[in-house]
């Protein structure tokens, strides 16, 4: 595999610059305007829901970005990334090249955005007077499981999206509903014991969890939730390398 | 020693229910039985082997199996029986005007390709200025690509594409493109390559090109192989089946 991303990595390179030069149309203004969404969103939401649960939430405005952060990298990733595969449908059917790589070139776009919008996060926390510690450094983690993570669903969804068109109507809904069950915006100890721990079934919610347990709490989340984090990553990119290399040579009758 | 060796090669479309339904649609077919498939085979026992430095002519009318036969052999379609044997490098030039992305600059556009193409960045640092002469696209480098008219861009396409020097070569008609002037100098461009002893196959619905420039013939009809050999005969009787003088 790394031979094969050492002989394409020209043509990687070149993808990402292709998307990264559509996707902010050459201006400043472009790249600007992908950390102003986040952050408008992020305004809604603390005016609509400081009332209801910011008041026994410390910190609410950090507690609330690390959330809107963490889900709009996902829902990005993964929507952009449905569309990546059917999107170079005249490259794959002209030429033989690693289908991954356009799911990848999306991604690095998508992480660079990430990447831009963790920076404000950080000037946030600094406004919201949290204390910065060594233990910011283990954020690298659960970035890193995103990134996988992401990718792993990617490859299902455009690997799907090949086959079946209306998957992206089907998954506008099911990012909507993750979006409420992650708890970006509201408090899971209002909960009963057992339905908080429902809670870590959900992938998203451990990436919030663990960035806000950092960042907040200053605590260090359990051994135990690094491999919850882990063995969800290894299903989302497992099920995702499989459909790829099961249905490598049969995208194209589709197209 | 055989460069290419195609051995019983069969590929096998899948038509039918499953391109435009949906998945609620396929679930709700699955669920009631009522899903089919109609399999469509577009090569049946496809068999030749070439040697280096052959040139082959694949003959045959629409829809005979030409176009995907090449996506086999190049490697971008797995065949459903049978297999393929590759010596070297391969490199194939299809449909060449489509692929290119209409808001990024002609420059941009022209790495992108050559990185598609299996070239390295410094061999494009290197070449870059020689594609763009070729192309007499030098005032145009930096617009954007779907400004072009359709002959720049099949010109461009073939600037690229002719910098290629693989063991085996995989032309679908796309042996000359433009205007006068630009066509001949296609035409000396290809010539070049086809010389440098590359074993080539080339698609082409002009008999007298095939005849003129191929050693051996594949003549594929309905996805049947009809004969694979010498050029001049088999080029006779496909010209006598074209006339209609006797049916297959």
């Amino acid at each position: 595999m790394f031979d094969k991303l050492k002989k394409n990595q020209f043509l990687f390179e070149e993808l990402v610059k292709r998307d990264f030069k559509k996707k902010y149309k050459r201006t400043v203004l472009g790249m600007l305007w992908s950390i102003l969404s986040p952050l408008l969103m992020l305004l809604v939401m603390k005016l609509v829901f400081t009332q209801f649960f910011g008041r026994n939430t410390p910190h609410y405005t950090t507690y609330l970005f690390a959330g809107t952060l963490t889900f709009s990298f996902f829902s990005e990733a993964t929507s952009q990334g449905m569309m990546s595969l059917m999107g170079n449908a005249a490259i794959f059917s002209k030429v033989n090249v690693p289908k991954y790589l356009f799911l990848m070139s999306k991604n690095v776009q998508t992480l660079i955005n990430f990447g831009l919008t963790l920076g404000v996060f950080f000037v946030f926390c600094l406004l919201d007077g949290i204390t910065f510690t060594w233990k910011f450094l283990l954020l690298i983690y659960p970035i890193v499981c995103m990134v996988l993570f992401n990718f792993g669903i990617g490859l299902i969804l455009s690997a799907m999206f090949v086959f079946f068109k209306d998957i992206q109507y089907l998954w506008t809904v099911c990012t909507q509903m993750l979006m409420y069950m992650s708890a970006i915006f509201y408090n899971i100890e209002m909960y009963s014991e057992p339905v908080q721990k429902l809670f870590l079934l959900n992938p998203i919610y451990l990436f919030v969890r663990y960035i806000r347990k950092i960042v907040i709490d200053g605590a260090v989340p359990t051994i135990w939730f690094h491999l919850l984090m882990a063995a969800d990553v290894v299903i989302a990119m497992g099920i995702g390398c499989w459909m790829y290399k099961k249905y490598n040579h049969k995208f194209l009758y589709y197209v | 020693m055989s460069v290419l060796k195609v051995n019983n090669v069969s590929i096998r479309y899948m038509t039918g229910d499953f391109k435009d339904i949906g998945i609620k649609e396929y679930v709700l077919r699955r669920i009631k039985h009522n899903y089919s498939v109609k399999e469509f085979w577009a090569d049946r026992h496809v068999t030749f082997t070439l040697e280096k430095g052959d040139m082959l002519g694949i003959i045959g009318t629409n829809g005979a199996g030409k176009s995907t036969l090449l996506k086999a052999i190049s490697g971008i379609m797995e065949p459903t029986e049978g297999w393929i044997e590759r010596e070297g490098t391969i490199a194939a030039l299809l449909e060449l005007a489509s692929g290119f992305d209409g808001d990024l600059t002609v420059r941009e556009n022209t790495y992108l390709r050559g990185a598609m193409l299996g070239y390295t960045r410094q061999f494009m640092d290197e070449t870059y200025d020689k594609i763009i002469d070729f192309a007499e696209l030098k005032e145009f480098e930096d617009r954007p690509f779907k400004q072009l008219s359709s002959g720049m861009k099949s010109r461009l396409a073939f600037s690229i594409a002719s910098l290629v020097r693989p063991d085996i070569l995989i032309l679908d008609e796309v042996l000359s493109v433009g205007d006068g002037a630009f066509k001949k100098k296609s035409e000396a461009k290809m010539q070049e390559i086809i010389g440098s002893g590359a074993t080539t196959i080339l698609v082409s619905h002009s008999l007298s090109q095939v005849r003129e420039m191929c050693n051996k013939v594949l003549w594929l009809h309905k996805g049947e192989q009809i004969d694979f050999g010498e050029c001049q005969a088999i080029c006779d009787r496909y010209e006598a089946f074209l006339n209609g003088e006797f049916k297959l």
